[in-house]
């Protein structure tokens, strides 16, 4: 494998430093998390940064809290395995802590970061469909001041985000939700791990807990589209309504109507829509019927 | 550019003025002599580079040089205790858990990162950490035996 070329490398201390460094040293820069894209890209596709500005000095971008107010916040520089590990998130979003265990390998997951998942932008990033469908929001800090940003509007298209050049993904807020909250991360791919999802599919509802009804329903795909991309119609079609078999196969049609998928060297078009249909439903039907107990078991639930 | 890191490689302080890009598996190899641990793939797919970064399994061929001011490397060299091997070297030689052996020390690694968190792995759990780690002799079902005996061996020390 080819090495990388010689690049100037900066650690600053400070977000403020950080944000300073790129406007100084203006175009071609790059900030690095964990490295498992930025390096990857640098050694296999030749990518050559002018400079990189390593953000792992900066103290405060790591670790997953929950806040007085019910929501729970996650550090841009928080690992893919933290996450998958942590008791807060394990318990209350097992999805989320899935979604992130379908990332490479635990070697992968302890350097990769979510912030860096996110910022990447690539189609078919595990930890946005998740995270989207738990309403999350993105905090960026840049030279101009801090924004906000719901994280179903930071994507742009693959490898493109609303920041700026000179601007950082520093938080992920995740706003407080219901007890009955239910939800499910499936990924597609023939390998059942160290592959690139075919198709993501996330779902997340409140599920009434006599009338079994179904509310505040989210549905978001992955690797069918420029980005993540939010089924609205397929969310319609389930509001309000109790979940069967029936309905969350219809509702899997409707989702694979709204899916823009390309074909590639994975998969064609048309089969990446017909897995998006299959996938749906049964993320419905398996947030249901509650969090898989091992990898075995949310691997077997697939199908 | 240059810069000068200080870090601990199997418990001995290092000071090293090296290239930022170098990647720590070539600064492991090159620099420092010390070529127990592998390059598969160079992509982070294949695990043979795996080595433990404060504490943690990663694939040494995706960390740079510059990253390293202060960190703790443990190698496969540093896997022994004292003179004796590790209760999971000792199962893989006996179990004949390698063969040809080029992924063998990340699957070491690996390894002892999954029994440092977890003393009773099913087969299925030994799998998920080893998902990383791919041995093209194809052999492992000889691996997760080894696993499975060191952790016995660990369990009953």
């Amino acid at each position: 494998m080819k090495r990388t070329e010689p690049f100037e490398f900066y650690q600053p201390a400070s977000l403020q430093e950080a944000s300073r460094l790129l406007k100084e040293n203006g175009p071609g820069g790059r900030f690095l998390a964990g490295g498992t894209d930025l390096v990857i890209a640098m050694k296999e596709k030749g990518l050559v940064p002018k400079y990189i500005v390593d953000l792992k000095r900066i103290s405060g971008l790591s670790g997953i809290r929950e806040q007085s107010d019910g929501s729970i916040t996650i550090g841009a520089l928080t690992t893919m395995r933290e996450i998958e590990t942590s008791p807060l998130i394990t318990k209350k979003y097992s999805f989320l802590s899935q979604s992130a265990a379908e990332v490479g390998s635990i070697q992968i997951r302890n350097r990769a970061t979510v912030g860096g998942n996110m910022a990447n932008a690539t189609p078919s990033a595990d930890g946005a469909p998740a995270l989207i469908v738990l309403n999350a929001t993105a905090k960026i800090v840049g030279a101009n001041g801090d924004r906000t940003v719901p994280l179903e509007e930071f994507f742009r298209g693959p490898g493109q985000t609303v920041m700026t050049s000179d601007e950082i993904l520093i938080e992920l807020t995740i706003p407080k939700t219901g007890p009955r909250l239910v939800g499910e991360y499936i990924k597609f791919s023939p390998r059942e791990m160290m592959d690139l999802a075919y198709v993501g599919v996330a779902v997340a509802y409140n599920l009434g807990a006599s009338d079994k009804k179904c509310e505040g329903v989210r549905i978001v795909l992955g690797a069918v589209a420029p980005t993540p991309l939010r089924a609205k119609r397929a969310e319609a079609a389930l509001e309000g309504q109790t979940l069967t078999e029936t309905l969350a196969e219809k509702v899997g049609q409707i989702a694979a109507e709204e899916a823009k998928p390309i074909s590639d060297v994975r998969s064609s078009a048309d089969y990446r829509r017909a897995m998006v249909g299959a996938m749906t439903k049964r993320a419905l039907l398996n947030a249901a019927a509650g969090p898989a107990k091992s990898w075995v078991e949310r691997r077997e639930r697939r199908y | 550019m240059k810069m000068n890191i200080q870090f601990s490689l199997n418990g001995k302080s290092i000071s090293r003025d090296v290239p930022t890009h170098r990647l720590l598996l070539d600064l492991l190899r090159d620099e420092i002599g010390v070529t127990g641990t592998k390059e598969g793939c160079g992509t982070g797919d294949c695990g043979a580079c795996t080595v433990f970064l404060n504490g943690k399994p990663v694939n040494s061929c995706l960390v740079l040089s510059g990253e390293l001011d202060g960190a703790e490397i443990v190698t496969i060299e540093g896997l022994k205790i004292g003179p004796e091997l590790h209760p999971i070297q000792k199962t893989f030689l006996q179990d004949g858990g390698a063969q040809c052996g080029y992924c063998t020390p990340g699957m070491l690694m690996m390894s002892k990162a999954l029994l440092d968190e977890n003393p009773n792995p099913s087969e299925e759990e030994i799998r998920f950490a080893l998902a990383g780690n791919l041995c093209r002799c194809t052999g492992y079902a000889k691996i997760v035996q080894a696993v499975q005996d060191a952790a016995a061996l660990l369990r009953n020390r």
